[in-house]
């Protein structure tokens, strides 16, 4: 079977199955998946572009994300203004002394004899350190101490959401240029490691700037890119607007926002999928696959590998920065401790595995349909286990049990659907050629 | 003086050293797989936290039958049946999941993606049986030496606590450690391994079954799991999703000594450990004894904060891969 006859039958089980999810479900849940779906193709797409175009591991998905996230509160939200009388100038310039020692100790690094330079730069850390701490420590207490119930953060700049986007790809690509600074051009597994790692530190900062993020109070109501439901429903036309198609005002104003989030999230995937189809097309997507196959053939003909390798690696997480804030902006909230490295690195993977690694319709495809099966698994197991336990005998302690872990059937089906996918499928459901 | 030497041992060098053991055991884990099938293993928290999972249930039947070391935890006895499921859930996995990749010669990021998924049908094994939560299955005697006695016997003003688990942990981990090299250096099939290791197509020339030498590095890394993860869930709690975290550490140690080598594994694990607590303690009651009174800190000097315990493995990683990617010991890089 070709891929012109793939693409439309996959991408119309993708349909048939969120439009059958409408029809027995109920139509805001369906468009509730719909939307995920469309951010998870978009998170797909960059994944797709590090691993499908490159051959790049990169298991640091969650952090990108979230750094996506963390824009959309660092742009959207209202400025605090008494936080930043209060201590908004120390925090800054205790950033600034921080990116200042970094700089220092490169260039001592790079300027000292090669037989105490790490002396040097050790000291150069250690004396920059104690001064970023002397400043920034008083001025984070005060941020911290206004209104810690309310606010107790520095806030926004208060701009329309929507530019948090682009300027969470731009958060997450700057993490990427350090990362790919470092690992890139050493063994694949590296980079694998030090993306783990800088997933888990970007979490832990916002789970513990308060500062910056609230941390583990969470930022709530966000300002949103569509009308707000309470308002709509009060609407004198829209309620005339409801009446005429015959259903409650309630449902209308929430399946009409969550179709405005749907429309804004189709038009930056279709974007961004014409541009990777156009990318893999192009000479250097050609030169870019040459290089996954054979890197020292590619670095033979004159390609600078580890440029390439850092430029595409920068490009597919400023996609999954992207992606994040578009999230964040659905769920209109930021909550660090909700970013699980299964849920945000690892089932993005198989959403690529499975869709197809190097096709970017396989990507878009796995995205929803993997999508999908996260979201129903969890009822489906359910249903299983009770026509399992219906058969036990009643208040069974086991059967309770079994009952109780219907939640993690997930991870098991998840696990199991890559595994088989990838001994029986390999390619996926859209292979590359 | 004297009293900030106690404050050191009591809150940096013993709790580093017991968890630097249990980091080097499960670092010792990942390089075997490194060293012998050629990939890095992201399922092994996972198999730490299954080995201990089924280590927990016997220990529980165990404590309702009665049975009791004493002043030692019952998990102790329970801990080969753990090492045996541990051990019979890696077999299966290999016969129906990794063999099929070794046979096509596979890439060894293939490998990766694979043990991912693996990662996720272990982790999904261990939610369902045990739940997300923690669980607690120390039992015996707390302390050898709690801080009060301490304190009486020595007349300083600080105490010196020493947990059961953590002076088991070190006695454990000794044991496994040395049986290990002399399993590794003395024993015909330790030395296949090794010669597997180094050079695969060598070691199949002369006649050593690659099927076999496999076989036993699962079993290895069966017990070396499952007794790194019991000891760690003694000496602190059982939570799935903690064993899941500690793959970055034990990565980290791995690597910092040099992929593939087991005595860098145990000096990463040790290196990583004392980082990552020295950086998180705050210092301030050592420095007070040591400092003038005029000198006092007036904060914590904690250098960073303990959910930052991570950026620590993290740090140590990145600058062990810019100056000598290949590790301290050499492992192999390619």
């Amino acid at each position: 079977m070709s891929n012109s006859l793939r693409i439309p039958l996959f991408s119309g089980l993708v349909a048939l199955l969120i439009l059958g999810t409408g029809m027995v479900q109920g139509w805001n849940s369906a468009l509730l998946i719909l939307n995920m779906g469309l951010v998870s193709a978009i998170m797909a797409l960059g994944v797709n572009l590090q691993w499908g175009f490159a051959g790049l591991f990169n298991v640091g998905v969650m952090g990108f994300v979230a750094l996506g996230g963390l824009a959309t509160v660092l742009i959207a939200m209202d400025p605090v203004g008494p936080a930043w009388e209060a201590g908004g100038l120390g925090i800054l310039a205790a950033m600034a002394l921080g990116a200042a020692t970094i700089v220092a100790a490169i260039l001592t690094f790079r300027a000292a004899p090669a037989r105490w330079r790490g002396w040097a730069t050790f000291a150069v850390i250690v004396v920059g350190f104690t001064i970023y701490r002397s400043v920034f420590d008083p001025a984070r207490t005060a941020v911290e101490a206004v209104d810690p119930a309310a606010t107790g953060f520095l806030g926004g700049l208060g701009l329309p959401v929507v530019l948090a986007w682009p300027v969470g790809g731009l958060l997450a690509a700057g993490a990427a240029w350090i990362i790919g600074k470092t690992a890139l051009g050493l063994r694949s597994d590296y980079l694998a490691i030090a993306t783990l790692g800088i997933a888990e530190i970007i979490i832990a900062i916002l789970k513990s700037e308060d500062w910056l993020s609230r941390g583990v109070k969470n930022v709530n109501n966000i300002p949103r890119p569509v009308p707000d439901a309470v308002e709509l429903q009060a609407d004198p036309g829209f309620i005339a607007f409801a009446s005429d198609w015959g259903v409650s005002v309630v449902d209308a104003a929430n399946i009409s926002i969550k179709l405005g989030y749907t429309a804004m999230f189709s038009v930056v995937l279709v974007a961004l999928l014409i541009l990777a189809q156009l990318a893999l097309n192009s000479p250097w997507g050609r030169m870019m696959r040459a290089i996954r196959d054979n890197e020292t053939a590619a670095g033979a003909m004159g390609k600078d590998v580890t440029r390439r390798h850092l430029q595409i690696f920068i490009l597919g997480s400023a996609v999954c920065g992207m992606a994040g804030a578009m999230m964040t902006t659905l769920d209109g909230l930021l909550v660090p401790s909700t970013y699980q490295p299964l849920r945000y690195t690892f089932l993005i993977w198989v959403m690529v595995i499975v869709g197809g690694s190097g096709n970017n319709y396989g990507a878009v495809i796995g995205g929803f349909l993997v999508w999908w099966l996260w979201v129903q698994v969890e009822p489906m197991g359910a249903a299983l286990l009770a026509a399992v336990t219906s058969l036990m005998p009643e208040g069974s302690a086991l059967a309770d049990h079994l009952m109780g872990s219907a939640a993690h059937m997930r991870l098991l089906t998840m696990g199991l659907v890559l595994l088989l996918v990838l001994r029986f499928s390999p390619r996926g459901l859209v292979p590359e050629r | 003086m004297l009293n900030a030497l106690v404050a050191l041992m009591n809150f940096v060098v013993i709790p580093a050293t017991a968890y630097g053991a249990q980091l080097a055991l499960g670092a010792l884990g990942v390089t075997l797989i490194y060293g012998i099938l050629r990939f890095s293993n992201f399922a092994h928290g996972d198999t730490m936290a299954f080995g201990t999972m089924v280590t927990i249930l016997l220990t529980w039947a165990l404590q309702a039958a009665g049975v009791s070391l004493g002043p030692l935890p019952t998990a102790l006895i329970a801990m080969p049946v753990g090492i045996l499921g541990a051990a019979a859930l890696l077999l299966l996995t290999d016969r129906f999941v990794y063999r099929f990749y070794r046979a096509q010669r596979a890439a060894p990021v293939i490998l990766v993606i694979v043990s991912m998924g693996v990662m996720f049908v272990y982790n999904g094994l261990t939610r369902f049986v045990i739940g997300v939560d923690d669980q607690r299955f120390a039992d015996g005697e707390r302390f050898i030496l709690s801080a009060n006695a301490f304190r009486d016997w020595s007349g300083l003003d600080e105490g010196l606590a020493l947990r059961t688990t953590q002076a088991i942990t070190i006695v454990t981990a000794i044991i496994v450690v040395a049986a290990l090299f002399w399993f590794l250096n003395r024993t015909r099939t330790g030395k296949s391994m090794r010669a597997f290791s180094d050079n695969e197509d060598l070691a199949l020339l002369s006649g050593i079954s690659p099927e076999r030498v496999v076989m036993v590095t699962w079993l290895l890394v069966a017990a070396l799991a499952t007794i790194a993860g019991t000891l760690y869930g003694l000496d602190k709690t059982f939570k799935p999703f903690t064993y899941f975290q500690l793959l970055l550490p034990i990565f980290a140690a791995a690597i910092v000594g040099g992929l593939g080598s087991p005595i860098g594994a145990i000096a990463g694990g040790f290196i990583i450990a004392f980082a990552e607590v020295a950086i998180t303690y705050p210092l301030r009651k050592i420095l007070s004894y040591l400092l003038p009174e005029a000198w006092e800190p007036a904060g914590l000097v904690q250098l960073l904060a303990t959910e930052y315990k991570f950026a620590v493995s993290f740090i140590i990683l990145i600058v062990v891969l810019l100056i000598r990617p290949t590790g301290l010991f050499k492992g192999k890089a390619v």
